[in-house]
């Protein structure tokens, strides 16, 4: 893949002739969880071009996890194709070609594992059967390598390329029952592939979606109230209008979503629009604007509030009851050792670096827009009603974007550029400052975990509770803040309960990486290692035995499918794996440093880490190395985008765990840029942050984010070993802590 | 306000105002997309190029005191991607969402110019000023070791011969 890209795409769309395939095979997992959307038409996944330029079409959202890469290489596998001279292009978001196009639940891998696969397969019979034909031989003696068939018995070869005219006349085999490969025969999948845009990349070319231009092209900010649901009631737009370079200035009325619960993606807010020559023109003149707000139910919010609330709930029985297995109370009574325990964490932005930013063109009732959404077909869906105009009438394209995170699931600056497009009828790019996205974020929802734990006299967790205090209203929660019954160790304590109360919050939350999970782990494995040191357990031997007790039976897990519930077994695979790697039995006792452990399940994988770090006396941390072992299946796709992954995804749970916080004050968000909702930054970063590979005969899952959430407990707990300091409230600064 | 500025080499005569970031001139007027925009108050460091041949945060640097110096950007590093820094950047395969990387390359490549065969301790004080929101540290470390070897003229090496295509 050295080759000169868009040379190269340029080559094989001129060069004409060659074959499409017509292709989709439906994810099943995809078709039970999700409502069915349009019927799915076959189309072209490859092209073989007369010069034999291979291109593969990369059908899902990029947003740095490598998916542009990783599924064409699935493709690529079982189409024997030479990776060398593999083209990969970026479709358009199309829902009448292509299924699942979007970015999120690290899904990408369950899902095309077998379709994306079978369209390859099916290919290259096509292409054996073109040969075969041709030489007059049984395409069961015709082998393939390198985007060539062979017939060994005659010592011929031909190439894909002048197979391709006779290969797209064939009907297309039947996908669900055409042969795929022995794993153990891969060339491409489990070998490391560059991301197919690293040289752009590292030659700044335009890829992302702030680098769009259209011909004619405006540039809006889109200045909204800085408590949430605030509506404009007046603004000096005129004096706006005649600042240098501005075209127009505009209040959007939007509309505040009813109810006391924040809808997922509630729409277009209201603000004010302005639109200029230049971006920079835009930001400047609204340093000049002068907007009155009615800033509503919002503005009586603030963090310290909701803390003080959260404490009093804690006292009253929750209000919903969403667990309850054996006598909790009667347990906790009776247990040998008992731990009570508050855990607490913030809300957070998710900020990935790219703010948020769409271009939009909207002529004679029909829209076209470039976007980096990771939930293209929703901004669709959401334009084309905010519009009036039918779905039909929406075009994205889909664009690489600088990071997601969750950020971009939702779609509000896509229906703001599609409304000031529609405003002014020219191509407008609306590009938010970094204090826009800090403040108007989905926030990862803050939280409060109440919890009773008790062992017994054999040292075995007999007894666990937990009152969560969370977000919503009467029995509806708000987005991403829920915590599932089924949630280990539900099912592997005998006496236990899982209690919630909730408090009304009027500010936009949503999926963070590892969502739950990225908080649950914190709690879970931390309180867990709380039990294991009051029960006199190494915390790895207290863990394994809570793995080898026979779970509960549980209706709702048991309707589940296998892959989808907690196997104790895979998790004591890697727990095993990353205490022998991490040296976990032979460590020796030093002042100030330790090894702290913690897993966590989610996203369908098993994670288990182990991390070495010291802390001084005046309370500066340093993670030395990280271990971690790694469960998602029987094969690791690109092995170094993988681990690349992996290490990202430590460091980003350890930017949660020290700095990042989120809080209000009279409403309004109090972080607005990165100085005060820090990333670790190289000098802090971990030394070294070993990926360990355990393959197991499953099928292969997503590595996005099940990575993240082990890494916050194991390092709390590590600093609870070096220095007898038990965390429970995140994030670190606040307890004093910092880098060292 | 009229201003002359030098571009990777070309002399170019914008008409801005003059608090007008060298960040916009570069990205809205020039055309020249490689400089990222990420935060605006020099913390992430994105938006970093090169002013006199030391290493700038555009977003702060107002177009009228870059006038006297010659600027460059990623797009100036080299006419093919073939300076030491870009293609240690690619062998390595750093990026993951890549927003960051112009402005690490760029720092790197100011690093390298200064301190041929820099030390941890070194990239650490030169790139910490700088975010990768998808955490690719451990990686731009060790491409920009791999960077100053390659300056140097050392063969490929033999730890990432392979990485292409290997099986890890």
């Amino acid at each position: 893949m050295h080759m000169n890209r868009r040379a190269f795409l340029k080559v094989s769309s001129l060069a004409g002739g060659g074959m499409l395939l017509a292709l989709y095979a439906r994810p099943a997992a995809f078709a039970q969880g999700r409502p069915a959307g349009p019927p799915l038409e076959p189309d072209a996944f490859i092209r073989i071009a007369a010069n034999g330029t291979i291109t593969i079409m990369a059908k899902d959202p990029e947003v740095g996890q490598g998916v542009k890469t990783m599924l064409p290489m699935l493709i690529a596998e079982e189409l024997d194709a030479d990776w060398a001279h593999v083209a990969i292009e970026q479709t358009d978001f199309d829902d009448t070609k292509y299924a699942g196009q979007f970015a999120g639940g690290s899904t990408a891998t369950p899902l095309n594992w077998d379709p994306m696969r079978r369209v390859g397969a099916a290919c290259r019979q096509m292409l054996v059967a073109a040969a075969a034909a041709r030489w007059h031989v049984p395409a069961s003696a015709c082998t393939t390598t390198a985007a060539r068939v062979h017939h060994r018995a005659s010592n011929r070869s031909i190439g894909y390329a002048e197979l391709a005219a006779d290969a797209a006349k064939l009907p297309v085999p039947d996908v669900q029952t055409v042969p795929l490969k022995d794993p153990k025969a891969y060339r491409i999948i489990g070998h490391t592939q560059r991301g197919c845009d690293v040289h752009a990349i590292v030659t700044g070319q335009p890829v992302f979606g702030i680098d769009m231009v259209r011909p004619g092209m405006l540039y809006a900010v889109y200045q909204k109230c800085p408590v949430f649901g605030g509506k404009v009631v007046s603004a000096n737009v005129d004096a706006i209008r005649a600042l240098p370079g501005v075209r127009h200035a505009f209040v959007v009325e939007g509309a505040v979503p009813a109810g006391d619960v924040v809808p997922r993606d509630p729409g277009l807010m209201p603000g004010v629009a302005i639109v200029a020559d230049t971006w920079w023109q835009a930001q400047a003149a609204r340093k000049k604007l002068q907007v009155t707000w009615d800033e509503g139910k919002g503005a009586a919010q603030s963090s310290e509030a909701f803390a003080q609330h959260a404490d009093e709930l804690s006292k009253q029985p929750p209000a919903h009851v969403l667990r309850h297995d054996g006598d909790t109370d009667a347990a906790l009574k009776n247990a040998a050792a008992r731990v009570e325990a508050a855990y607490s964490y913030p809300f957070i932005a998710h900020a990935p670096l790219e703010p948020q930013n769409c271009t939009a063109h909207y002529a004679n009732g029909h829209i076209e827009i470039w976007s980096n959404s990771q939930t293209p077909g929703s901004g669709r869906t959401m334009v084309a009603k905010l519009l009036g105009i039918p779905e039909g009438n929406v075009v994205v394209h889909m664009l690489r974007a600088g990071g997601g995170f969750g950020r971009r699931l939702t779609n509000d600056y896509m229906v703001e550029a599609a409304w000031i497009a529609r405003t002014v009828g020219v191509p407008v790019k609306l590009v938010w400052a970094r204090e826009d996205d800090m403040t108007n974020d989905y926030y990862r929802p803050g939280g409060f975990q109440y919890l009773k734990g008790g062992v017994d006299a054999a040292g075995r967790l007999v007894a666990w509770q937990n009152h969560f205090v969370t977000w919503g209203a009467g029995d509806e929660y708000a987005s991403a803040a829920t915590l599932s019954p089924l949630e280990f160790p539900a099912r592997y304590v005998p006496n236990f309960t899982l209690g919630t109360s909730l408090q009304e919050l009027w500010l936009k939350t949503g999926a963070l990486r590892a969502p739950g999970s990225n908080v649950n782990a914190f709690v879970i494995q931390s309180f867990l290692d709380e039990l294991a040191h009051a029960a006199g357990k190494d915390p790895v031997d207290f863990r394994l035995a809570l793995l080898d007790t026979a779970p509960l039976p549980d209706a709702e897990a048991d309707r589940q499918p296998k892959s989808r519930t907690f196997d104790a077994a895979r998790m004591r695979g890697v727990l095993e794996l990353v205490a022998e790697k991490s040296g976990w039995r032979h460590r020796t006792k030093q002042p100030g440093r330790a090894l702290g452990v913690a897993f966590h399940f989610s996203h369908l994988g098993y994670f288990a880490e182990v991390a070495d770090v010291s802390v001084s006396a005046d309370k500066r941390v340093k993670v030395h190395k990280v271990w971690v072992a790694v469960d998602i299946g029987s094969e690791i796709i690109n092995p170094g985008a993988a681990q690349n992954m992996v290490q990202g995804a430590i460091i980003d749970g350890l930017s949660e765990l020290m700095a990042q916080q989120i809080t209000l004050e009279h409403g309004r968000v109090v972080q607005t840029n990165y100085d005060r909702h820090p990333l670790v930054r190289m000098s802090q970063a971990p030394i070294e942050i070993e990926a360990i590979w355990r393959k197991t005969d499953n099928p292969p899952t997503g590595l996005g984010e099940p990575a993240l959430p082990p890494i916050i407990p194991a390092v709390c707990n590590a600093i609870f070993s070096a220095t007898g300091t038990r965390i429970r409230t995140l994030p670190l600064v606040k307890s004093g802590y910092s880098w060292a | 306000m009229r201003f002359e500025l030098t571009v990777n080499g070309q002399a170019h005569a914008v008409d801005v105002s003059p608090d007008t970031p060298l960040l916009w001139v570069l990205r809205d007027v020039l055309n020249l997309k490689g400089t990222k925009y990420g935060c605006g108050i020099g913390q992430c460091a994105a938006c970093t190029v090169h002013l006199g041949g030391r290493p700038v945060h555009s977003c702060l640097i107002p177009v009228e005191r870059a006038v006297h110096a010659p600027i460059t950007t990623v797009e100036g590093l080299s006419a093919d991607g073939s300076h030491p820094v870009q293609r240690a950047w690619e062998e390595i395969d750093v990026p993951q969402c890549g927003y960051c990387q112009a402005g690490q390359i760029m720092a790197a490549a100011a690093l390298i110019a200064q301190t041929p065969k820099p030390t941890d301790a070194d990239i650490d004080a030169a790139l910490s000023g700088h975010l990768c929101r998808c955490g690719t540290y451990l990686r731009i470390k060790e491409a920009v070791h791999r960077a100053a070897a390659l300056a140097a003229g050392t063969p490929t090496d033999q730890r990432h011969a392979g990485r292409a295509g290997d099986g890890e």
